[in-house]
C-alpha cells in the first residue's frame, strides 16, 4: 500500500541542514499495525506527516498504491487525505467552537456528503467510541480522553484504510492513555492500517511491528514481524 | 471544492458568530459607511428633485435679462457698474421681438404692509401684466395688475395668498386700500398659493407694477426682465434676436441672458459635485470598515492557524481553505451593507419626519449599487487574509500553539 524510498526531508535550522528523514525506506502492507518510536526530535511527527500527505519529501519517491505522490496535485492530495487517510493527534485539535458531533461531522462536510447521511454516520461513529451521550458537548466541556475519542471518531468518519496516530497518549493519563489505545487497537481490528507514533516503548511494544527513529534514520526493531 | 455551499455557510456563520462582539464592530464599521452613503445620496437626490421642481413650475421657456456683464454663469453683479440701465421701456420693447410670448420687468424690495393698524413686513414684488402667464401663478380672486406698458401705471396692488390671510383674515381684500411704505394701493386681486422660489417666498408678498416699483424704491434699472417665449422656438435664436435689440437700445451689448438650461446645468453641476463629495466621504467610511475587515481577519487566520491544518489534514483543498475565509469576510461586508442600508433609509426616513421641508428622496440605485460596494469591499479586503490562509504549510500550522 505504501512505499517510501531514499526519502530524505531536509530542514535548514540556521545555516546548518538538519536531515529530519534520510535515506528511509519503508514498505507497509494493507492491514498491519507498526509503531514508531524514538527520542523527540528523531524524525518520528516528520515521517507521520510525511506519510500523511501534509508534507513533501526532499528526495526519494513516495508510493501510495503504487501512485508516485510528487505528481499529485493540491486535489488529489486533499482527496486521499480525506477519503484514504484519518489522523489523530496528540493535541487533539479539536475546532472549539464546534460540538463533538459537529467535529465529527467535518471531514464529511468536507466530502459534501448530504446532511441526513452525515447525521447517522455521526451517531453511529459517536457510539463505537463510547460518545453517544456527548453529541451536543463542546470539546471544553469534554475530559482529555474524551477529546481523543471524539478525535478517533472524526478519523474514522470516511472509513479511511490508514490510521496515523501522533503521541495520541502523550496529552493523556495512563488510564485515559489504555483506553484510548485499546480503541485505536480496536480499528485496527477492523482491518485497517494503523501507524501509531510514540516514545512510549511500553505502548509501542504493543505493535506486532516496531519501527526505531534515531537522527532521521529508521530502523526495522528486532522482533518485529514483518 | 466538495464542501456544499449550505455547509461552507454554516461553517462561516459559525466562526462569525463564535466572536459576537468582534464580529458586531466590524459589521458596524461598513454599516456606518453604507449608512452615510445612503443617507446622503437620498438628501441629494432629494435636493436635485426639489431643484428641479422649482424650476420647472415655471416652466423651462423663461429666459432672464440681467444687467450687466456676468463674468460667469448665474446672476450679474453688474448693478452697481457703469452700464445702461434695464428699463421698463426695454422691455416694452422685447414684447415687440418675435416668438416673445411674455415679458415681466422684474424688480423688488422689502417694505412694511400697513391694513387698518396690521402691519407685515414683506417682499414687495415690482412687476408687469404678464407675470400670471409667464410664471404659471394664478390668480385666485378679483384679477392681476393692468397693461400699462406706457404711461403712469396706477396703484393697484395684488396680494399673496399668505400675506392676504395675514392681514385680512377671512374678509375680502378686494377693493380694501393698503399703505405699502408711505403709499396707499388699491387692492385688485390675490394670488393662489405659489409656495417658495429659491428662498423668495411668493405668498407672503406683495405684487404692485414695476413702474410704481422703481419710484417707490427709487431705483433706476429693473432687476430682471423675464422673457417667455414660444416652446417651438430653439432658445439660442430667440436670445440672439433679444439680444440684437436690447444692444442696439443700450449702444452695446451690456446684460446676460440666463435660459433655464443654464440655470439647471449650473445648479446640476453643483449637485454632482455635492454627490461626488458625498461618494468621498462614503468611501472614506467604507476605507475604514474595509481595513477594519482585514484586521479581522488577519487576526482571525492567525489564531486559526491550527483550524486550518487541521483542516487540511482532514483533506481540505487550499481553495476551501481560502473559500471559508474569503466567506467570512464576504458576510460580514454584505451584513454590514444590509444593516447599513437600514441605519441610511430609516435615518433619512427619521430626518424627513422631523424636519419638515427637508428633500429627502432615497435612491434605489444607489441603495442596491452601496450593498454591492459592501460585498466588494468585503471581499477585497478578505482576499489578502484568504491567501495567507490558503498558502500556509500544513505541517508547520498544526505544530502552532
Amino acid at each position: 500500500m505504501i512505499r517510501l524510498e531514499h526519502v530524505s526531508r531536509l530542514y535548514a535550522v540556521g545555516d546548518q541542514v538538519v536531515h529530519a528523514l534520510d535515506d528511509v525506506n519503508l514498505v507497509i502492507e494493507p492491514g498491519e499495525y507498526l509503531s514508531v518510536m524514538g527520542p523527540s526530535g528523531s524524525g518520528k511527527s516528520t515521517l507521520l506527516h510525511l506519510l500523511g500527505l501534509l508534507d513533501r519529501p526532499d528526495r526519494g519517491r513516495y508510493l501510495f498504491h503504487g501512485e508516485d505522490t510528487a505528481r499529485l496535485d493540491d486535489r488529489h492530495l486533499a482527496r486521499l487525505r480525506r477519503r484514504h487517510i484519518g489522523f489523530v493527534f496528540q493535541f487533539f485539535h479539536l475546532v472549539p467552537r464546534l460540538s463533538a458531533a459537529g467535529n465529527v461531522e467535518l471531514p464529511m462536510m468536507l466530502d459534501g456528503w448530504p446532511l441526513p447521511r452525515r447525521r447517522a454516520r455521526v451517531r453511529r461513529l459517536l457510539e463505537a467510541v463510547g460518545l453517544a451521550d456527548r453529541a451536543r458537548h463542546r470539546p471544553d466541556q469534554l475530559s482529555g480522553g474524551q477529546r481523543q475519542r471524539v478525535a478517533i471518531a472524526r478519523a474514522l468518519a470516511l472509513d479511511p484504510e490508514l490510521v496515523l496516530a501522533d503521541e495520541p497518549t502523550g496529552n493523556l493519563d495512563q488510564a485515559a492513555g489504555h483506553e484510548i489505545l485499546d480503541l485505536l487497537e480496536a480499528v485496527v481490528a477492523q482491518g485497517r492500517t494503523l501507524v501509531l507514533v510514540t516514545h512510549d516503548p511500553e505502548l509501542g511494544h504493543r505493535a506486532p511491528r516496531r519501527l526505531q527513529m534515531r537522527d532521521g534514520r529508521l530502523f526495522e526493531s528486532p522482533g518485529g514481524v514483518g | 471544492m466538495n464542501l456544499r455551499w449550505r455547509d461552507a455557510l454554516r461553517l462561516v456563520g459559525g466562526s462569525l458568530a463564535a466572536q459576537p462582539l468582534r464580529s458586531l464592530l466590524t459589521v458596524l464599521g461598513i454599516a456606518l459607511g453604507i449608512a452615510t452613503v445612503v443617507l446622503l445620496t437620498s438628501l441629494g437626490e432629494g435636493l436635485r428633485q426639489y431643484v428641479l421642481a422649482q424650476f420647472t413650475q415655471f416652466g423651462t421657456h423663461l429666459i432672464a435679462i440681467n444687467p450687466g456683464k456676468a463674468k460667469v454663469h448665474g446672476t450679474s453683479v453688474g448693478i452697481f457698474g457703469s452700464e445702461r440701465p434695464l428699463t421698463l421701456e426695454d422691455a416694452a420693447a422685447l414684447r415687440r421681438v418675435p416668438g416673445v410670448e411674455a415679458v415681466v420687468p422684474f424688480t423688488y424690495a422689502q417694505a412694511d404692509v400697513r391694513f387698518e393698524g396690521r402691519t407685515r413686513t414683506v417682499f414687495v414684488y415690482g412687476v408687469g401684466a404678464q407675470m400670471p402667464a409667464a410664471y404659471r401663478f394664478r390668480v385666485a380672486a378679483g384679477r392681476f395688475l393692468p397693461d400699462a406698458p406706457h404711461g403712469t401705471a396706477r396703484p393697484f396692488a395684488v396680494l399673496g395668498s399668505h400675506l392676504r390671510r395675514a392681514l385680512f383674515g377671512d374678509r375680502s381684500p378686494l377693493g380694501a386700500r393698503i399703505r405699502i411704505a408711505q403709499e396707499r394701493y388699491l387692492v385688485i386681486g390675490v394670488m393662489e398659493p405659489k409656495g417658495t422660489f429659491l428662498g423668495f417666498d411668493m405668498d407672503d408678498a406683495v405684487y404692485i407694477p414695476a413702474g410704481r416699483a422703481l419710484a417707490l424704491f427709487d431705483r433706476e434699472s429693473l432687476v430682471e426682465i423675464d422673457v417667455l417665449y414660444r416652446p417651438t422656438l430653439p432658445v439660442d435664436q430667440v436670445v440672439r434676436a433679444l439680444r440684437r435689440l436690447l444692444t442696439a437700445r443700450h449702444g452695446r451689448d451690456d446684460v446676460t441672458f440666463t435660459t433655464e438650461k443654464d440655470m439647471l446645468e449650473v445648479l446640476g453641476d453643483i449637485l454632482d459635485m455635492l454627490t461626488l463629495t458625498v461618494a468621498g466621504l462614503g468611501g472614506i467610511s467604507l476605507l475604514v470598515g474595509a481595513v477594519g475587515i482585514l484586521t479581522l481577519q488577519s487576526i482571525a487566520v492567525a489564531e486559526r492557524t491550527r483550524e486550518v491544518g487541521l483542516l487540511r489534514a482532514l483533506g481540505a483543498e487550499t481553495g476551501t481553505i481560502a473559500a471559508l475565509f474569503l466567506g467570512e469576510a464576504a458576510l460580514l461586508g454584505t451584513a454590514g451593507g444590509l444593516a447599513g442600508l437600514g441605519l441610511g433609509l430609516g435615518g433619512a426616513y427619521l430626518l424627513g419626519l422631523l424636519i419638515q421641508g427637508l428633500p429627502v428622496h432615497p435612491s434605489g440605485t444607489y441603495a442596491g449599487l452601496a450593498l454591492g460596494v459592501a460585498l466588494g469591499v468585503g471581499l477585497l479586503a478578505g482576499l489578502y487574509p484568504a491567501l495567507r490562509a490558503a498558502r500556509l504549510d500544513p505541517v508547520e500550522a498544526l505544530r502552532t500553539e
